[in-house]
């Protein structure tokens, strides 16, 4: 499979970064060097394979819930780049 | 390099104890290096005050007797690991000037041991990278050079470049690194020190920075392995704040230290003889062979037969991970935040990370989105965890016939600065033998095995069953008494 300017930027769009006309070009080859590279794993016979989804075995765990943290807005809003009257502010989403 | 600098940290241990140096001494000694050794960019943030304040509370316990296992030992820690009123950046600028109000488990485990902290260590960008060029601060420069008289600037390996620089130049005993496919490891192995990966779930991940979280693990780097036993056992343990945390107690590793290998078998993986990879790999990797059998071992070949769709593999499911843990930043909470003038929300969200990415975290992040993206899912990402679960299987049937295998730690000496940076590709295949037993949440140790021709630091590479740490220690530890590795790099920066 191998992608084209199109979709490159749609995957941009798709994972919110801004990116020129010229910086797309340019990722279209390293996209396809990239993809190209991957696919030999479809030389590998995988059926009857279930994927992998613990590395570790390992149980989940469940806790009492009770609230056992909190009250702390000042120090979560400490670092935000624009916090007003103990909110996160954002540009204006709706008119 | 001043005495104090060179010692390990069971070394400067020993000496606080028995009075021959107070813990304030080591802290100034350390605080000294670092500021001496700018021109390496291994540190993005230096904290002498909090060293120096952690050195005087030892000499105080030792005054009271109420001494704790890292008492007057100053560390370095890497930036991805979330440290309390400390800038934490990892590397990135999208995280610049980004102060955690919390610390992470493990580096509050480090501190509750009593270890000082001497700064925050450069590194690749959210860890993505081999060789600590991707970083938004500078490249690291390691301490080593050719014996060639050519002075070039070679790199320490990444991502945990800064980590492994400082630990060989002399700038901090001991060091965390965190490794996702090799990160601790091919860094441990450029530089000729001692890293460890422990099993998947050891060290708790709460507080570090999430690159790809099935395969992030912390562990430390040092010069030696007793070293990296001591640092491990403060660092390791249950956390309820990590849901893949496991809930076991931790080994007394340090205690079970010992390089007699008789009864142990080790399996030497035939895929791992790969074509290109210099003649001086196989040598030194020929030279451990001999060393473990020394030492007691019996020497059985093996195969993985998985091994090499292991690169692809990581290289689908790490970025896959990475763009979703990566979706966190967009200018709101913390970080960087761009926002083009009347552009609405979702515009501040692309201009955000658009300005605050570098580029190889972009790439990732791109390729993430797209293996993830509707009609790819399970083309990619869904076939690669099936190939991984044949990995983690190739593993599990070798350690029917082994107790531990032997390989090369990286399949070269350490690079110069750009030579790689060009191709990604040529960049990823750094990772060629640490990425397996990453994909298998197995724990691996570096250790240092020679020099080669042109003078630099070689590693060997030992990978271990789940949870049998003392297993790769062990053999580490005899690998380390018969290579006799005592090599420095030259004082060109101080």
């Amino acid at each position: 499979m191998s992608v084209n300017a199109n979709q490159v930027r749609h995957v941009a769009k798709l994972a919110r970064i801004a990116m020129s006309d010229s910086e797309i070009e340019a990722m279209v080859p390293e996209f396809n060097n990239i993809l190209g590279w991957v696919e030999q794993l479809g030389e590998v016979d995988t059926d009857g394979v279930e994927p992998l989804t613990a590395v570790i075995e390992n149980q989940l765990r469940l806790r009492d819930d009770v609230v056992d943290d909190g009250n702390v807005r000042d120090a979560v809003l400490r670092n935000a780049p624009d916090a007003q009257h103990g909110f996160f502010a954002v540009p204006k989403v709706i008119e | 390099m001043g005495e104090l600098n060179s010692k390990t940290i069971a070394q400067l241990r020993e000496g606080f104890r028995a009075g021959e140096f107070t813990a304030r001494e080591i802290a100034e000694a350390f605080n000294a290096a670092v500021a001496a050794g700018r021109e390496l960019n291994a540190y993005t943030v230096e904290t002498p005050e909090l060293a120096l304040a952690a050195a005087d509370a030892a000499d105080k316990a030792k005054a009271s007797g109420e001494l704790k296992p890292l008492s007057g030992i100053p560390l370095g820690i890497k930036d991805l690991f979330c440290t309390e009123g400390v800038d934490s950046t990892t590397g990135s600028k999208i995280l610049a000037g980004f102060k955690p109000p919390y610390e992470s488990t493990v580096s509050g485990n480090l501190k509750h041991a009593g270890a000082g902290m001497l700064g925050k260590l450069n590194m690749d960008e959210f860890a993505m990278g081999s060789s600590n060029e991707t970083s938004a601060y500078g490249p690291v420069i390691s301490p080593w050079r050719r014996n060639d008289g050519s002075n070039a600037a070679l790199t320490p390996g990444g991502s945990s470049g800064g980590s492994a620089a400082a630990v060989a130049a002399g700038m901090a005993p001991g060091v965390t690194g965190t490794d996702t496919g090799g990160s601790i490891r091919q860094p441990a192995a450029f530089t000729g020190i001692t890293g460890i990966k422990p099993t998947y779930g050891r060290c708790s991940r709460w507080g570090i920075v999430s690159f790809a979280s099935s395969l992030d693990q912390a562990g430390p780097m040092a010069r030696d392995v007793r070293d990296c036993a001591i640092l491990l056992e403060a660092m390791a343990g249950f956390d309820p704040k990590d849901a893949t945390s496991l809930n076991l107690p931790v080994p007394q590793w340090e205690a079970g230290l010992s390089s007699d290998l008789r009864g142990k078998t080790v399996g030497i993986p035939k895929e791992y003889r790969i074509d290109g990879v210099p003649d001086e790999i196989n040598a030194i990797w020929d030279r451990g062979i001999e060393w473990l059998k020394d030492a007691g071992a019996e020497v059985v070949e093996i195969s993985l037969p998985h091994t090499k769709y292991a690169l692809p593999t990581y290289y689908i499911i790490a970025p896959a991970e990475a763009s979703s843990n990566l979706a966190r930043y967009d200018g709101v909470r913390y970080g960087l935040r761009e926002s083009p003038p009347g552009g609405n929300l979702d515009a501040m969200y692309a201009a955000t990370r658009a300005a605050g990415f570098g580029a190889e975290v972009k790439r990732r992040i791109m390729i993430g989105t797209y293996v993830l993206s509707a009609g790819f899912y399970d083309a990619y990402f869904t076939k690669a965890q099936k190939v991984r679960t044949l990995i983690k299987r190739d593993f599990a049937q070798a350690f029917e016939r082994c107790d531990l295998i032997l390989t090369p730690t990286a399949p070269s000496a350490a690079f110069g600065l750009g030579e790689k940076m060009s191709d990604p590709l040529a960049m990823y295949l750094n990772d060629v033998f640490a990425v397996p037993a990453s994909l298998a949440g197995l724990p691996a140790l570096s250790v240092p095995g020679g020099l080669d021709g042109q003078g630099l630091p070689l590693g060997l590479h030992l990978i271990g069953r789940e949870l049998d740490e003392q297993g790769i220690l062990n053999a580490g530890l005899a690998i380390e008494e018969r290579a006799g590795f005592n090599h420095r790099p030259g004082n060109w920066w101080a």
